[in-house]
């Protein structure tokens, strides 16, 4: 190996990223569920005691796991997101699909949808709101069978600017009540999940990562450019659709069980770049395992700083914001600005 | 045996500009082409439609007998490599990563290969950029850039290599080197088709010279009589003179004073 070709990924690299990462996330799955008001011992809940057991794998530890499962879908799918539009603001939220779930979710909300289809009434307004959005943007978007991501951008900033003043119309219209409920689900919170809902996003995110990540070379290339990536044997129209596609579903999927939550899908992926460069073979594995991290560890402290919990994504840009900055002004190399 | 590139027919026009026309050209051995011609006539539409970037235009441009557009991407990108004049990155890659992107074509796996390792190294050296191989390419010269370019399409291994201008921001000597290599790789068996405005480039590198003027071919024939003075006159408006020299190799040297047109 030349002394140049450090930068290059290499299976020793992504091994020790992943390590790193995974240790992460277990450290999160047996330390966060132990930090609360009440103390609890995990020997005594893994010996079925109550009510230590009750409490570590009945509230505490799902509510790790869906932080962790929520943290990791945001920050891959905000990392798509800036590669495929190669904008650095880009969020899991820029176009659109999250806007459209949280209008469903008022609608739900405000009409008093208490199920939908078997599925909790939030949740399947969500879904069927993300649905719909997504596939106005991509009408708007496409020009025949093609695409462009700045078409892409547009349409979504668009689409998302209409929803948003949708939901604030509604808003307006509501009760107090449904005002208050209204606005306690737009800022995203983390609650204690059913398992049901947690398997149910498990299957939802986890497949649907593991294959963005597997696609890295591409995703690469399209954070060049598309002409690029068409000159390098990929389809442009057909990543970027896949790539919204798959970047949607996962935010959508997030946003119907915990609303929005802010900052993780912008700061995990800038901070692992800075880090790690740009390869997406090594930045999308990392920013879903550190980013699943981040969210638990802010979900736990947002939980047990005050008496009364915090939203959570108070403490995503309170305490993200901050640490990236630190970390972009401790780059010796400027250049990233 | 159908030729490497056929041309039949092609046009294309944005809006109410025509800009090219009726375009007819083959390209059956690996050779040195020049694609000359001032700014603005369609050399790097040209190039693009030849490249499968394009849509939009009328006529058939056909690879090793197939319309470029049935192609699947990637067994064309095996074959045919694209340099664009300029690239902008707004994310932090090394140079050396941009040359590895060449190997996308050929990669089967999720990490490259001793074989794209090797073609990349061959590449770096050939371009004589492993000094900034290492360096964020947003942070290279728009020559350095130029170069990266060049050897992220020579590690894709092309028999047929397009390019879009790839000396405009070059020094001397680079342009000199580059052109040579290009020059190389051509009787290596690469068809090697660059646009260009230097004429002197195009006149003392290539085999042969395609000149275009408003969207047509006025000449496709070698350098001393695609650029006759009468065609540099003709197509650039310039007073133009071959300086024929000792060693027997010819520049082209012109007259500041435009011609007797304005432009």
């Amino acid at each position: 190996m030349t002394p140049t070709e450090a930068h290059v990924v290499t299976p020793r690299r992504l091994t020790i990223v992943l390590l790193v990462g995974l240790a992460a996330v277990l450290a999160c799955i047996l330390i966060c569920p132990l930090i609360g008001p009440s103390t609890l011992s995990l020997q005594r809940a893994f010996a079925g005691q109550w009510p230590d057991n009750q409490m570590f794998f009945g509230v505490r530890l799902p509510r790790v796991l869906l932080a962790l499962l929520c943290g990791g879908a945001l920050s891959i799918a905000g990392c798509l997101f800036q590669a495929l539009l190669r904008d650095a603001l880009a969020t899991p939220y820029t176009l659109g699909v999250s806007s459209g779930a949280s209008l469903g979710a008022v609608v739900a909300i405000c009409f008093g949808f208490h199920t939908i289809a078997g599925l909790p009434g939030i949740w399947g307004a969500a879904l069927l709101g993300a649905a719909v959005t997504l596939l106005i943007v991509l009408a708007v978007a496409s020009e025949g069978n093609r695409m462009s991501s700045f078409t892409l951008l547009l349409g979504g900033v668009m689409i998302n600017g209409v929803v948003t003043s949708l939901i604030m119309l509604l808003h307006n219209l509501a009760s107090v009540r449904e005002s208050f409920a209204i606005v306690h689900w737009l800022m995203g919170n983390i609650d204690p999940p059913e398992p049901f809902t947690l398997i149910a996003l498990a299957i939802a995110v986890l497949p649907t990562s593991l294959g963005l990540c597997l696609m890295a070379r591409r995703w690469n290339l399209m954070a060049v450019g598309e002409e690029w990536a068409a000159s390098r044997g990929v389809s442009p129209a057909r990543l970027l659709l896949i790539g919204y596609v798959a970047g949607s579903f996962l935010s959508a999927a997030v946003t119907a069980v915990t609303g929005p939550i802010g900052f993780v899908g912008l700061v995990v992926p800038h901070a692992l770049r800075l880090k790690l460069g740009s390869d997406h073979r090594l930045l999308m594995p990392a920013s879903f395992l550190f980013g699943a991290a981040f969210l638990a560890v802010c979900d736990t402290v947002a939980r047990t700083i005050f008496s009364v919990e915090l939203p959570v994504s108070v403490l995503t840009a309170l305490v993200g914001g901050p640490s990236f900055i630190a970390l972009l002004r401790s780059r010796r190399r400027s250049l990233w600005l | 045996m159908s030729a490497i590139l056929e041309l039949a027919s092609i046009g294309i026009s944005f809006g109410p500009l025509q800009v090219l026309e009726d375009i007819n050209l083959r390209f059956d051995v690996p050779q040195m082409v020049a694609l000359a011609g001032p700014n603005g006539v369609g050399k790097s539409t040209l190039l693009s439609i030849v490249a499968g970037l394009r849509s939009g235009y009328s006529g058939t441009c056909c690879a090793y007998g197939k319309d470029v557009r049935r192609w699947k991407r990637r067994e064309f990108a095996r074959k045919i490599a694209f340099v664009p004049q300029s690239l902008k990155l707004d994310f932090p890659f090394t140079a050396e990563e941009v040359v590895f992107m060449g190997r996308t074509p050929h990669a089967g796996g999720f990490f490259e290969s001793d074989r794209d390792r090797g073609a990349v190294r061959r590449a770096i050296e050939l371009t004589d950029m492993g000094e900034f191989a290492a360096r964020d390419f947003r942070a290279l010269s728009g020559g350095e850039r130029q170069r990266v370019m060049l050897a992220s399409a020579l590690a894709q291994e092309p028999q047929v290599l397009l390019l879009d201008e790839p000396t405009s921001f070059l020094d001397l000597a680079h342009q000199f080197a580059i052109y040579s290599l290009l020059r190389r790789l051509s009787g290596e068996g690469i068809l090697v088709i660059a646009a260009t405005h230097d004429l002197n480039l195009a006149a003392s590198y290539s085999d042969r010279v395609v000149l275009l003027r408003k969207g047509c071919v006025v000449a496709d024939a070698v350098p001393c009589d695609a650029l006759s003075v009468a065609k540099i006159d003709e197509v650039f408006h310039v007073r133009a003179e071959w300086v024929h020299r000792a060693d027997g190799r010819a520049w082209i040297t012109f007259d500041d004073r435009a011609g007797d047109a304005s432009l």
